[in-house]
């Protein structure tokens, strides 16, 4: 399919204006383009984690949400729009319903690789036609910056702060990805914001009009907890993508496919120096530190080369 | 007239549950009452219901997709026990908020720990302010009755219902039971005709907001009158019910209690063990009666007060301690309730029994019932606060 931005961002909206988001933040951005990618014909019921996003949208009596929208809780919205999505199926077996509905979830990496992990893994396990969107901050924003296991290795937040003792987080992250992927679900994928924004919407439409289970993952940068300027946002994307930190790829029927290769993969350092959450690694004495995740980084792209090659 | 079986009353319930051929059921095993969802997976794969069941991986996801699914639209129904039912107690509070009348089956179980997988009602007490209507049951019929009466309460006020029945003593015991011809269930049950849907095509909605100070209260103010609504609505239907099947129902059941000085106040099984005693009691000319609550939510605050308002002494039995140092459940509520409706004379105990599935005998009873004789007789009430039947 051919793609272009202008055309892209000329449909109507399904995500309003209006809500309580922070400017810089990459979630409402990822949430506005995956609903972009939603045909205009086809009916949607959206439902998202306890989040910001959810506070932020659906601050009662007011809603950002265009489709109908369900909020449940923290852990479970892979569950609950399963429960939308089975409900579907029933009155479309019964003749209650004409209309084609498409299901969405999103949640924030605290709901999806921690406290929702085991809902998400049951229901794309059960099979249902759905897409759960994680947006990836790498850490519990809602609550004022706190680790995940998506947070990733060394960061500075307010469970790991960068002390005199320990430096940081002690662990990797997690990579949820291929655990989806491990679900043998028919899609899953992994994206940011990069250029035209072709990466994420494409995918987005695929992950949309896969039928059965398909997973989203969208690096979504946070500029409070990231510490960096809200207008650098963009370039952010840009570097964990040209580092490596965050590689563009895609699995469709568990055939991993690499969606960008850099010309020249540019060291971690030039990730890492632009958020004031890995500052402190760049200190004298902190070098290890360094190299220790460019090691880390370097492991997983050949990993992902490897797999992609097969 | 109806059909005579034999079922236990887990058996009974997903019975009841085929007749009706809810929309979706989700559900995860555990025991008690894993046979629910047992039999009742067996009716869908053999086409005996169309109902979509999903085998989800845990009962907060199963109360999750209850929720998803009522809120698109549908009928929902899980049915759990025990830990099951504490598991999902984060998401029965939602349900409530939400106001989908999703329908839950318990066969109540003991709470861990120790791990007992035994009857008691901690289980069910420890959700009770969670906003769900609460019935109980003493025999397998009145489980199956009361669950033919569920969505016909639960939908009438937009309040979520659990059904109760004791695990193991009626859950898996087969009684004597009077089916009511499926025709007859689906013409009293209905269809389901929710006002507003995610599914709706005609409008989109938005459920389960983020409520600031301002709105938070209004929405719970909103609950607690449904709640109080569904008093009446719980005495309509059973009157419906009893016409159908000639089988009366209340709030509470009275039995023996016209002239009653002393009187023991409990819900579930051991009613049938409780009538026995006083039948045996009052063979013997003393003044004893009993009790049984069925609707636990709503309180039947008013019920009681009338019903105890006359007697000299009673004692209010818990299958459950609220662990506060004093007294259970009910009677705590039963002592708010005499306290609201202006009633002081009688005097009281609170009797803690049969927990983690301690047997529950008629002598079990009729201690209770000396106990009282002893209170009555000399004014003195002593401890209040006791347990029956425990080694100490």
């Amino acid at each position: 399919m051919s793609y272009s931005l202008k055309e892209n961002v000329m449909k109507e909206d399904r995500f309003a204006a209006g809500h309580r988001m922070c400017a810089g933040c990459g979630s409402p951005i990822a949430i506005r383009t995956v609903l972009r990618a939603l045909e205009p014909e086809d009916k949607a019921v959206v439902c998202s984690a306890t989040s910001c996003l959810e506070v932020s949208t659906f601050m009662y009596p007011y809603t950002a949400w265009k489709d109908s929208f369900i909020h449940n809780a923290f852990a479970n919205a892979a569950a609950t729009l399963s429960g939308v999505e089975t409900a579907y199926r029933a009155m479309k077996k019964r003749g209650k319903l004409d209309d084609s509905y498409k299901f969405i979830a999103f949640g924030g990496d605290g709901g999806t690789y921690d406290i929702g992990f085991q809902s998400l893994s049951g229901a794309m396990e059960r099979g249902h036609d759905m897409v759960y969107v994680c947006y990836d901050n790498e850490a519990y924003m809602n609550t004022g910056i706190q680790r995940s296991s998506s947070t990733p290795h060394f960061a500075d937040t307010t469970t790991t702060p960068a002390g005199t003792v320990i430096p940081g987080k002690l662990q990797q992250k997690k990579n949820l990805t291929r655990i989806m992927v491990a679900h043998n679900v028919p899609y899953a994928a992994q994206t940011t914001f990069i250029g035209n924004f072709q990466d994420i919407t494409e995918k987005a439409h695929k992950a949309i009009y896969t039928p059965g289970p398909a997973f989203l993952n969208v690096m979504a940068p946070c500029p409070r907890g990231w510490r960096y300027p809200s207008e650098k946002l963009m370039e952010i994307t840009k570097a964990a993508v040209e580092t490596c930190v965050w590689p563009l790829y895609e699995v469709i029927e568990g055939k991993y496919h690499l969606n960008y290769e850099p010309k020249k993969k540019l060291p971690v350092e030039e990730y890492l120096k632009m958020q004031g959450r890995f500052a402190h690694m760049f200190k004298p004495g902190n070098e290890w530190m360094i190299e220790q995740v460019q090691q880390e980084v370097d492991r997983n792209w050949e990993e992902l080369l490897k797999l992609c090659s097969l | 007239m109806g059909i005579r079986e034999r079922l236990s009353g887990n058996e009974a319930v997903a019975y009841a549950m085929k007749q009706i051929n809810p929309d979706v059921m989700g559900a995860y095993p555990i025991t008690p009452s894993t046979e629910i969802p047992q039999y009742f997976s067996a009716y869908v794969d053999n086409g005996e219901v169309d109902t979509e069941f999903i085998a989800v991986e845990s009962e907060h996801s199963a109360m999750s997709t209850c929720i998803g699914a009522e809120a698109a639209g549908c009928r929902a129904i899980s049915a759990t026990s025990s830990c099951g039912l504490i598991y999902m107690a984060e998401m029965l509070y939602v349900a409530a908020s939400d106001r989908l009348p999703i329908t839950l089956a318990v066969s109540c179980r003991a709470l861990s720990g120790p791990i007992n997988i035994n009857n008691d009602h901690s289980d069910a007490m420890a959700v009770r302010d969670a906003g769900w209507i609460m019935l109980f049951a003493e025999t397998n019929q009145e489980a199956y009755d009361n669950y033919l009466q569920a969505m016909r309460i639960g939908e009438a006020v937009g309040l979520p219902i659990m059904v109760c029945q004791d695990g193991f003593i009626t859950s898996h015991a087969i009684e004597n039971i009077e089916l009511v011809e499926t025709d007859k269930v689906k013409a009293f049950v209905g269809e389901y005709k929710p006002q507003h849907y995610l599914l709706d095509p005609s409008e989109r909605i938005a459920v389960g907001a983020y409520a600031t100070p301002v709105y938070y209260m209004e929405s719970k103010r909103l609950q607690a009158q449904a709640m109080l609504d569904a008093k009446d609505v719980i005495r309509s239907v059973a009157n419906e019910f009893a016409q159908m099947t000639g089988r009366e129902y209340g709030l509470i059941e009275k039995y023996k209690m016209d002239d009653a000085e002393l009187a023991i106040l409990l819900m579930g099984s051991s009613a049938g063990t409780a009538k026995e005693a006083v039948d045996q009691l009052r063979g013997q000319g003393k003044k004893v009666g009993l009790v049984k609550i069925r609707s636990f939510r709503p309180f039947p605050t008013e019920d009681i007060a009338q019903a105890l308002k006359g007697v000299k002494a009673f004692a209010a039995m818990d299958k459950d301690d609220s662990f506060n140092g004093h007294c259970g459940p009910i009677f705590a509520e039963t002592a708010a309730a005499l306290l609201a409706q202006g009633v002081s004379g009688p005097k009281a105990i609170s009797y803690i029994y049969g927990l983690g599935g301690r047997d529950v005998r008629v002598e079990s009873i009729q201690h209770v019932f000396a106990d009282l004789e002893h209170i009555a007789a000399t004014g003195d009430v002593g401890e209040t606060y006791r347990y029956l039947d425990v080694r100490e």
